[in-house]
């Protein structure tokens, strides 16, 4: 493939792949997203190949990212028609590619409803994704990860196109700050402000940086997009890029994912080959590049001062100065950081309009958010929805409600730093301050659902020992302050509290949130905040048990 | 360069631009806690002792006094209820460790921490990190150093390099607030390169060199 040297010829290409593609030709599309993989969707897709391969061009088989629906994994979708498939296995492939000759439909394996036995053939009539608006994850089923030219098949890079030969890159900041794009990392920090800080910075040298850690306990969404649509995330990087003069950017992901770096390397090498990376871009004189990193395996090397030291060659520890890293962070230039799901609003953005944009969510927060949904909850998976969008919609019309008949006790958002409310505030809106306000913070977005059972001094403790191990240990408070939490849930949660444990926790969270070099101690006794707003008295109840005192 | 006025407890400051507001504090003779500090270091962050309450455009912030920059007409409090019991909570976290280190002991004097409020873990050492960072800065040898994260980090003397750089230098162990470092480098030396020791010191250097060690006194707990 020679590079491509300007916006016609991208578009001439595109038109090229979509005159050789016929799109009443059946597809079927095997989800590899992480979920699937463990169910061993892998032997699915490769019965789908041995089994297509004697029809020739009759029909096509297609690995995919997520499709979303974790909990019945594996997933087959089968175009035209987006027949939903559920946990598919190999036997079922010679039926599947039958029915799909003949344009029927494999009754046994569609979606039933567990109450009604009601059926749901296709996707938007599955309950699960109806609910849904997926305008970031929509396009994990249509695209091969491993192949840009199903990305450029779906409209992708477009918005690039559009960037670079129709708006200057301030035309481009100034889209993004209209559409009031929030960073989707935990913050929700206006992401055109901060690109605009790192613009405006004086240095030359600028840098962009896609946070592709997600090290958010009960957050899978990113991984989700990233292994799956990788090219999104890289559109919408380059367009920062040139919005705010940035010659280079750094991918810093996990490093235990090999499908993830599989498809990540091979999108950065297939974009450099078509001339979307690298020198003077599609021939609009912006150049730019992409370095991929890994992290070190703990979770405050998500953290972005510490993130930027990891990719500087350094320990992952949070730099203790009081200067942004959006004015000094990679090597002290100027270093614009979002997480992947931040980049991935760019290229919509940019396509179809800050307005069009900022039609979709709540008064403050904009656009759509990916979910993960996990817990006690009947269907797991990768949610995405409107912001504003009622946590019962998520709980129960998409989620199916709680796991074997049992009552809701509360919600946890936000992982690790996040907390909990209790059942009855199941209508609040999803929306960054609203969740804030209520002590639930959306954090990146992981919503864990707790059931009747749920004993919420063992869920305190959990996070607390998980965060324990995971603080970098410079600074005393965090250090110290979160072992000395751990110690007193631990011992609250063996029946052995004391008089004054109570106190001697408020202290602590009130110490830790304050005195803490970076976010993860300053938010690390959020969840316990939250308890004690809403479930002391189960704490105060299982003190006086340990004392030996009346409940 | 200009000079930068703003208020300490009350009192006007002058400061060179690009100053800590812990160095124009010490400058004006005005008193901040540290542990972690030292001059010839560059600023770390670590322990949190010398955070101060600054009042900015109308907003008030809890920062470190060793890192957060002086600014024009920043209004600086080094003590207020909160960041004493801040310090309090600290130095008691602190104590847990090592319940008789003497600067720790002094400060808990000054804001009233309780030893015995938090669980007790002996380890002694407060990872303030000024062994390691003294090594690294001024020594440049890295005989000593952080191991392992979060509530397990510890120090290490690396017995390879410590076998080589320490037995001449041994210039941290006096700036360790616990003599955990002493302790750190002598369990190194006994278990990955004994026998230095045993020979009784004959030259003036060896003598010199051994009076440099800091006699341990058993401390009643």
């Amino acid at each position: 493939m020679p590079r491509l040297q300007s916006a016609a010829e991208l578009e001439k290409y595109r038109a090229q792949i979509l005159a050789g593609r016929n799109p009443a030709k059946p597809c079927i599309a095997v989800c590899a997203g992480a979920a699937c993989d463990g169910m061993d969707s892998a032997a699915v897709a490769a019965a789908f190949v041995a089994a297509g391969a004697p029809l020739g061009d009759k029909i096509e088989v297609r690995t995919t990212g997520c499709h979303g629906y974790c909990e019945k994994g594996p997933n087959v979708v089968v175009t035209p028609g987006d027949i939903c498939y559920f946990e598919v296995q190999p036997a079922d492939v010679p039926e599947i590619i039958a029915a799909t000759l003949k344009g029927e439909v494999v009754e046994r394996l569609v979606y039933h409803d567990p109450n009604t036995g009601a059926k749901a053939v296709h996707m938007n009539e599955v309950p699960f994704y109806k609910h849904q608006t997926r305008l970031l994850i929509g396009d994990n089923p249509k695209i091969d990860p491993m192949r840009i030219d199903d990305y450029l098949a779906v409209g992708g890079y477009a918005a690039l196109v559009k960037a670079l030969s129709e708006m200057t890159p301030d035309q481009v900041l100034d889209e993004v700050k209209k559409a009031n794009l929030r960073g989707r990392g935990g913050g929700g920090f206006p992401a055109g402000s901060k690109w605009e800080t790192t613009k405006n910075a004086p240095e030359k040298i600028k840098y962009v940086i896609v946070n592709g850690h997600e090290g958010e306990s009960a957050a899978f969404m990113d991984r989700a997009m990233l292994t799956g649509n990788p090219h999104k995330i890289l559109e919408g990087l380059i367009i920062g890029a040139y919005a705010i003069g940035a010659q280079k950017g750094f991918m810093y992901t996990r490093h235990d994912m090999p499908l993830l770096e599989k498809h990540v390397r091979n999108a950065l090498a297939q974009a450099k080959e078509y001339g979307l990376l690298g020198e003077n871009i599609l021939g609009s004189g912006f150049s730019f590049d992409v370095e991929l990193h890994f992290d070190v395996g703990i979770f405050v090397s998500g953290e972005s001062s510490a993130l930027m030291r990891s990719i500087e060659g350094n320990p992952p520890e949070p730099r203790p100065k009081y200067i942004r890293t959006s004015v000094s962070g990679i090597w002290d230039k100027p270093s614009n950081l979002n997480n992947v799901e931040t980049w991935a609003n760019v290229p919509q953005i940019i396509s179809k309009g800050a307005e069009w944009f900022t039609s979709i969510g709540s008064e403050k927060s904009k656009g759509t958010k990916l979910i993960s949904l996990s817990g006690n909850v009947v269907n797991s998976g990768v949610v995405e929805v409107p912001m504003g969008t009622p946590l019962r919609t998520l709980v129960f019309d998409i989620g199916g409600g709680v796991r074997d008949g049992k009552t809701l006790k509360a919600i946890h958002f936000g992982g690790a730093m996040g907390g909990s409310i209790p059942a009855d505030l199941i209508d609040a809106p999803l929306d960054f301050d609203g969740m804030s306000k209520l002590g639930a913070p959306i954090g990146a977005g992981g919503l864990l659902l707790m059931d009747e059972d749920t004993d919420m001094v063992e869920v305190a403790r959990y996070l607390m020992d998980f965060l324990t191990k995971e603080s970098c240990g410079k600074c005393v408070p965090c250090r110290e302050g979160m072992k000395q939490m751990l110690q007193i849930l631990t011992r609250i949660t063996e029946g052995k509290g004391q008089q004054g444990d109570l106190e001697r926790l408020e202290d602590l969270i009130q110490v830790t949130g304050v005195a803490s070099l970076c976010a993860l101690g300053k938010t690390s006794g959020d969840p316990l905040k939250s308890m004690f707003r809403y479930f002391k008295p189960e704490y105060e109840a299982r003190i006086a048990a340990g004392s030996g005192e009346p409940k | 360069m200009t000079d930068i006025v703003l208020n300490i407890d009350g009192k006007e400051v002058k400061a060179k631009a690009g100053m800590t507001v812990l160095e124009a504090a010490q400058q004006a003779g005005i008193y901040i806690p540290t542990l972690c500090h030292h001059e010839k270091l560059e600023a770390f962050g670590g322990c949190r002792l010398c955070m101060v309450e600054v009042e900015s455009r109308g907003w008030t912030s809890y920062v470190v006094s060793c890192l957060y920059p002086v600014a024009k007409d920043i209004v600086v409090r080094t003590r207020s209820p909160k960041v004493d019991n801040i310090r309090k909570v600290l130095i008691e976290e602190l104590l847990a460790h090592a319940p008789d280190a003497p600067e720790l002991v002094k400060m808990a004097e000054e804001y009233g921490s309780d030893r015995n409020r938090f669980a007790r873990e002996a380890s002694f050492c407060v990872l303030c990190g000024l062994c390691v960072r003294y090594c690294d800065e001024v020594k440049q040898k890295n005989a000593v150093s952080f191991f392992d994260n979060g509530s397990v980090r510890q120090i290490a003397f690396v017995p390879e390099v410590a076998k080589k750089e320490c037995w001449e230098c041994q210039e941290c162990f006096a700036l360790c607030p616990t003599s955990y470092a002493q302790a750190a480098y002598l369990l190194t030396e006994a278990l990955a390169f004994p026998g230095q020791r045993k020979t009784p010191a004959k030259s003036a250097k060896d003598l010199a060199l051994k009076s440099r060690m800091i006699p341990i006194t058993p401390v009643a707990m």
